[in-house]
């Protein structure tokens, strides 16, 4: 009744292309955005923003990134976390040897290093394909462990093999209190996610599309492969580096490359299909899978009272937990997104379906 | 249906996350201390952090059982489960530092975790205990205010067990060109006693050999297939977890004589062993407390906690060498708390940075440590304001097929090597963190 687009005429092809073209869908966004952005700082809890909010929000930025490649692109990739860790140790390097340099140009200069190993491990998609080609990612997963655990200069000679990011600040303004900590994620994550969402609405989207549809019929008609799929690599890794720059500088600030291990490349792939593949939107849905329903199902017996075995209950989140990835798979293989899209179909008919 | 069922699953979890932005109010509570119990009961790494969270939790018990609490406050607890992985245990940190009054002290139980937190301590004003374990320079107060690694750090150990090959071999001279060979954990954990070992091997010309295990430590045959090939001298065995019975497996199975083996007192537990059994006769790792059940605390514990059927674990637990340890490190919380209490105000509810002035002031003569049953388990430690150690000493323990020997020989870590050490590694990290050393009169605070 309320979701409806009639009456709302196009009058130019300017308004027809808009991302959110009904009306209600630009409220609701708009929405959305004063909540997150004035609501949510004032009265989440620290523990809120701390633990899940700012968590949510980087690998909300990384599971972008992936779709990209994986949803847009259609190149199966299990080398995020390696993307992810050399965006966080080349801004940890930018920030420690060069002398008051701005906290932003290091996060971008770090994705910026991840672009370039990201089209370097994305050469080999140019032959191979599908499974093989996610074998050739893993590649730079094992590399790039190998290379943080043993080249000490990566990690200015930490003793330990851990590095740290302090007293974070942008133009005077310490980002220090979990409030400016989450406000500073979420400025990242919302300029990532449009100019993402206007990447794959534009002709080198349409060209990505067209590589994952068919890669022989997309050639056929004037897309080149080569530029096609390595563009896609290159958007892909640098937002992934930059996510994963945020991860260390912001959410961890003491990281060892365990953090970017290849559990965390399999996690970004779970959000990416889970929340649905080729959809920006989905990549949020599935960040929040991945990241808040473990930790609510973990909190779970508390908050209803229940005592339990602190190993019952990691055992059941894990149960759980896999097994609600099994249903909505069955229930819905093309993702969350899939689902948010059906409720809105749903919603337009409503309340008279035919 | 199935929309409702989603709608369903849809306002429970809004129903929890509705819980987790109110924040936890301040209730007039009764008087109550909590501490937050970081443990790991799954994943690679639970055999060894099953014991250690069992101790520490029976320990709670056992106090609130017998004595009542601390001068009458109730001890409360709550345990969360990290995996040994930092985000799981940065989230929760996160959960339990406000709850329940407000956290005492945090054990996070694995070094990643706690270099992650030793930024977030300061802040949050709440110590963080890493007996044996965490960031070697922590050891300087004057920098690292809120990190206690009370009774040694990898650096220590690293030392004594130098010293005592050095012994074994008859003299510091013997071991020039000898080999050792360091079969370490890949993480910060395996990775910190390196600098020690190599200011040891320029000292005595050893060769220092370093052959890193992929963490967990399951996959060991390229390592000790190196060993086989160098055939060092000496093995140290830096593990955790399921990697020390991997290790002494493939030690066994390369032929690698176990006498020659030496593990940090992380890899000188009975879940490291017990599988192997005989094939680890011979193995000698760091002590940092005896085992068993006849000190006067176990039996306490046996008597007011299992006797009880309040037990957390299984009884043939208690006494074992890691959960003694987890009974340790609690019994140092709770008396930094009580500590704390005689400064501030007995039998009232200490904060976080209350405590930490107990833990900076912390005297554990040997008196005390009789009255408390701690006799013959421990050395007596006393900490201050520039030394957040306490005590450096160790003994070495020899595993004979059936349990673990402690040999009666006390080492102290060298405070000529040590001290210079920890003291350059402080000052790097705090021009990292752009930390300023304590003034005298902040030790006062």
């Amino acid at each position: 009744m309320l979701y409806r687009e009639n009456g709302q005429f196009k009058t130019s092809y300017r308004a027809d292309q808009q991302i959110f073209p009904i009306l209600q869908d630009r409220i609701a966004i708009a929405l959305v955005l004063v909540l997150a952005f004035v609501v949510v700082p004032f009265v989440a809890s620290e523990y809120l923003m701390r633990a899940i909010l700012i968590p949510f929000l980087i690998l909300s930025l990384a599971a972008i990134g992936l779709n990209i490649l994986v949803g847009y692109c259609g190149q199966i990739s299990l080398g995020t976390g390696a993307f992810m860790a050399v965006g966080a140790y080349a801004a940890y390097n930018f920030q420690v040897r060069i002398d008051g340099m701005p906290l932003i140009a290091s996060l971008l200069l770090g994705g910026v290093c991840a672009t370039v190993v990201g089209v370097v491990f994305g050469i080999p998609s140019l032959r191979i394909k599908g499974l093989y080609l996610a074998v050739a990612t893993l590649a730079a997963q094992f590399f790039v462990d190998w290379a943080f655990l043993r080249i000490s200069w990566l990690t200015n000679d930490s003793s330990s093999g851990s590095v740290s990011a302090a007293g974070l600040q942008v133009l005077g303004l310490q980002i220090q209190s979990p409030a400016s900590k989450y406000l500073f994620c979420l400025v990242f994550v919302t300029v990532f996610a449009l100019l993402a969402k206007n990447l794959v609405r534009g002709a080198i989207g349409r060209e990505w599309m067209a590589m994952r549809d068919m890669d022989v019929a997309a050639a056929v008609i004037g897309i080149r492969p080569v530029y096609a799929k390595l563009t896609a690599f290159a958007v892909s890794s640098f937002i992934v580096g930059v996510a994963g720059a945020l991860w260390g500088f912001v959410h961890l600030s003491t990281w060892e490359p365990a953090a970017f291990n290849l559990n965390r490349s399999f996690d970004l792939l779970f959000m990416v299909i889970i929340g649905g593949l080729g959809s920006i939107m989905g990549s949020f849905f599935g960040a929040a899978f991945i990241v808040v329903l473990p930790i609510v199902l973990d909190n779970m017996p508390y908050w209803f009272g229940i005592p339990i075995d602190t190993a019952l209950a990691a055992h059941l989140t894990s149960m759980i937990f896999g097994a609600l990835i099994v249903f909505f798979l069955v229930v819905e293989p093309h993702g969350l997104a899939r689902l948010w899209s059906i409720g809105k179909e749903k919603l337009r008919l409503w309340p008279f379906p035919h | 249906m199935k929309v409702k069922s989603l709608f369903m699953a849809a306002a429970v979890t809004a129903a929890g996350l509705a819980s987790l932005v109110t924040s936890p109010a301040a209730f007039a509570q009764a008087k109550e201390q909590f501490y937050p119990l970081l443990v790991y009961r799954t994943g690679p790494y639970a055999p060894n952090g099953t014991p250690w969270a069992n101790g520490k939790q029976d320990y709670i018990k056992m106090i609130n059982a017998r004595d009542g609490g601390i001068n009458g406050v109730k001890l409360t607890y709550e345990e969360c489960e990290t995996g040994y992985a930092t985000d799981k245990g940065v989230e929760c940190y996160e959960r339990l530092k406000g709850k329940n009054g407000g956290a005492t002290v945090f054990d996070p139980q694995s070094t990643g975790i706690t270099f992650a937190l030793t930024d977030k301590a300061p802040i949050d004003k709440i110590p963080l205990i890493t007996l044996g374990y965490g960031l070697s320079a922590a050891q300087d107060g004057m920098i690292f205010k809120w990190n206690f690694p009370l009774m040694g750090s990898y650096w220590t150990g690293a030392d004594i067990l130098v010293q005592h090959i050095a012994k074994t071999a008859g003299g510091y001279d013997k071991l020039k060109g000898k080999k050792i060979a360091l079969v370490y954990h890949d993480s910060p954990f395996g990775k910190e006693p390196i600098p020690e070992l190599q200011e040891r091997s320029k000292m005595h010309s050893f060769d220092l050999q370093l052959i890193p295990v992929a963490a967990p430590g399951v996959d060991q045959k390229a390592a000790w297939l190196q060993v086989r090939q160098s055939r060092p001298d000496y093995v140290m065995l830096w593990g955790w977890g399921v990697m020390n019975s991997t290790a002494l497996k493939e030690a066994q199975a390369t032929g690698y004589p176990r006498e020659k083996m030496y593990g940090v007192w992380w890899a000188g537990a009975e879940p490291d062993v017990k599988d192997v059994g005989m094939g680890a006769k011979g193995y000698n790792a760091l002590a940092l407390n005896t085992a068993g059940t006849h000190p006067k605390v176990m039996q306490d514990i046996l008597k007011y906690v299992h006797g009880k059927d309040a037990g957390t674990g299984p009884k043939d637990e208690v006494g074992s060498v890691l959960y003694t340890r987890g009974v340790i490190i609690q019994m140092l919380s709770i008396e930094a708390t009580r500590r704390a209490q005689e400064r501030f105000g007995k039998g009232k509810v200490m904060t976080g940075e209350q405590v930490r002035w107990g833990f900076e002031n912390l005297a554990l003569d040997q008196k005390k440590l009789d009255s408390l049953g701690f006799a013959g388990v421990m050395r007596p430690l006393s900490t201050s304001c520039a030394d957040h150690m306490g005590s450096t000493w160790a003994r070495i323990e020899t595993w004979d097929g059936a349990k673990w020997n402690v040999q009666p020989t006390w080492y102290e870590a060298d405070e000529q090597i040590i001290k210079p050490m920890v003291k350059a590694a402080a000052e790097k990290y705090a021009a990292e963190k752009k930390w300023t050393r304590r003034t005298a009169a902040d030790c006062q605070s």
